[in-house]
């Protein structure tokens, strides 16, 4: 028998501002594996991922996760969330900043820096935040989600702004990862990523257009090419609509 | 409540100033240059500069401790740091008593340089015991660090909170009885006053430097009492679920 899922979501509605965010998300995700959520930017991903983690107020649905329902107190040992800005002091050093959160989670400056070397930053560890490049700040903020034992990483847009070769460096971390059994939930705009996960789901205009998995992507679409793959995916839901 | 990650979150607030020290030079200096200059405006009205300086070594540090944690903890929602925070083992009450512990040893330390500037300095002549005017002072400080948490949620942008310190200190002022002698006011206004936090820190101050010691305990309590009920409202009206 199958592991339950790690995230499991029935009819979640968000409402913004008198719109619908998301309509209507029925989506499982499973434990010990890398899932992609992809879509265009303004998909809905950030506020599905904020859901999951409990800090979106939601219209309806339900959201469980590793088995109790979103944003429950003992799930803030258990899940890390990394925020697309990377929820950043710009005054304090890299080191400071995970100092910090390794502190709430009662860890010691030794695990920070720990972290801070998995994501190869201790050269730039006390250095202010602020003058640090957009990857490093990201990854700075991707050390945060390193402490403690988390078992789910909810991971918003983790690779942006990285040149190739830290682009695949990071994926070789998650891949790491989820071998030591962790469930990484990664959030990405760039479709060559999708390569990389166990599973994807596509988000498109807040609607599951297709959870699958690349070589399933290609095969439904008979293209090699991912963007092509995503755009006959896109066309094909909007003829079926009509 | 965990003591963790209040006493982690304190550490992290005086380190950020620490790596800020013009702000952390204005907070201290700015009272000390008021009250010189209040000194230089009163220059040969001796009598009138003893009477107005004890209640505004607490309503100048106020003001500034107003801002400055209205700010830092509105600068708090809007970075994303902290959406980041409500997702990690540490409750509303943890983080607003953080801010308070941090900010309270800021007050501290502003109120009592700024009282002993205005003594030893500037030559202000307490009646009544100084230890008493030092820690009316102190709490002040205190109370507006407290306002500044407990209203912050009020503000959605850095504009708003600056405005709030004109909304929030500057009636008081008027209507605490440093302007117009509060028994003097219209009824309504009176009353008013009664429910507004400067008010006693204002008579505290003035009481004890002209020697009547008797009222400095209870000033002391309302001024603690309104900087709980401040920190309180700051610890409710952070959200961990936002639109």
């Amino acid at each position: 028998m199958d592991a339950p899922p790690a995230i499991s979501i029935r009819g979640l509605r968000v409402d913004r501002g008198g719109r619908s965010v998301l309509p209507d998300i029925d989506l499982d995700v499973a434990a010990g594996s890398v899932t992609g959520l992809i879509g265009p930017s303004g998909s809905g991903k950030s506020t599905l991922m904020r859901a999951i983690v409990g800090v979106q107020i939601v219209a309806g649905g339900s959201v469980q996760v590793l088995g109790e329902p979103a944003g429950a107190a003992p799930l803030r040992r258990r899940v890390a969330y990394v925020t697309q800005s990377g929820s950043l002091y710009e005054d304090l050093s890299a080191a400071e900043n995970v100092g910090y959160l390794a502190r709430i989670l009662g860890q010691s400056t030794e695990e920070a820096r720990r972290a801070l070397d998995l994501v190869g930053l201790s050269a730039e560890a006390d250095r202010p935040v602020g003058r640090l490049s957009d990857g490093q700040r990201h990854r700075v903020s991707l050390a945060g989600a390193l402490l403690g034992e988390f078992e789910l990483l909810v991971l918003d847009e983790p690779t942006v702004g990285l040149d190739p070769l830290l682009r695949r460096e990071l994926w070789e971390l998650f891949d790491r990862l989820r071998d030591a059994g962790m469930t990484l939930l990664v959030s990405t705009h760039v479709l060559d990523e999708a390569g990389r996960c166990d599973e994807v789901v596509l988000l498109r205009e807040g609607c599951v257009l297709a959870t699958t998995t690349a070589a399933g992507l290609r095969r439904r679409t008979g293209t090699d090419d991912l963007d092509e793959a995503f755009v006959r995916l896109i066309e094909r839901a909007d003829a079926e609509r009509e | 409540m965990s003591r963790r990650a209040t006493l982690a979150t304190a550490r992290r607030l005086l380190e950020q100033l620490r790596r800020d020290p013009r702000t952390l030079a204005l907070i201290i200096g700015v009272p000390l240059v008021l009250l010189g200059l209040l000194k230089l405006v009163f220059q040969g009205r001796e009598h009138e500069f003893q009477q107005i300086a004890p209640p505004l070594l607490g309503i100048f540090p106020l003001t500034v401790m107003f801002l400055v944690t209205s700010v830092t903890m509105l600068r708090e929602r809007t970075s994303g740091t902290l959406e980041r925070l409500m997702t990690m083992p540490m409750s509303r009450g943890d983080l607003v008593a953080g801010y308070a512990l941090a900010f309270a040893l800021v007050a501290a330390v502003q109120g009592t340089v700024a009282s002993g500037f205005a003594i030893v300095v500037l030559g202000l002549d307490v009646q009544g015991s100084t230890l008493a005017l030092v820690a009316l002072a102190v709490l002040n400080a205190e109370l507006g660090m407290a306002c500044g948490l407990g209203l912050s949620s009020l503000a959605t942008t850095e504009f708003q909170a600056v405005q709030f310190m004109p909304a929030f200190i500057l009636p008081q002022l008027l209507l605490c009885g440093l302007i117009v002698p509060r028994d003097q006011m219209a009824p309504g206004l009176e009353a008013l006053s009664k429910i507004l936090p400067m008010t006693y820190a204002y008579e505290g101050l003035a009481d004890v430097a002209a020697g009547d010691g008797s009222g400095a305990a209870a000033a002391a309590a309302v001024t603690l009492g309104f900087c709980a009920l401040a920190l309180a409202l700051g610890a409710l009206t952070l959200r961990r679920r936002t639109a």
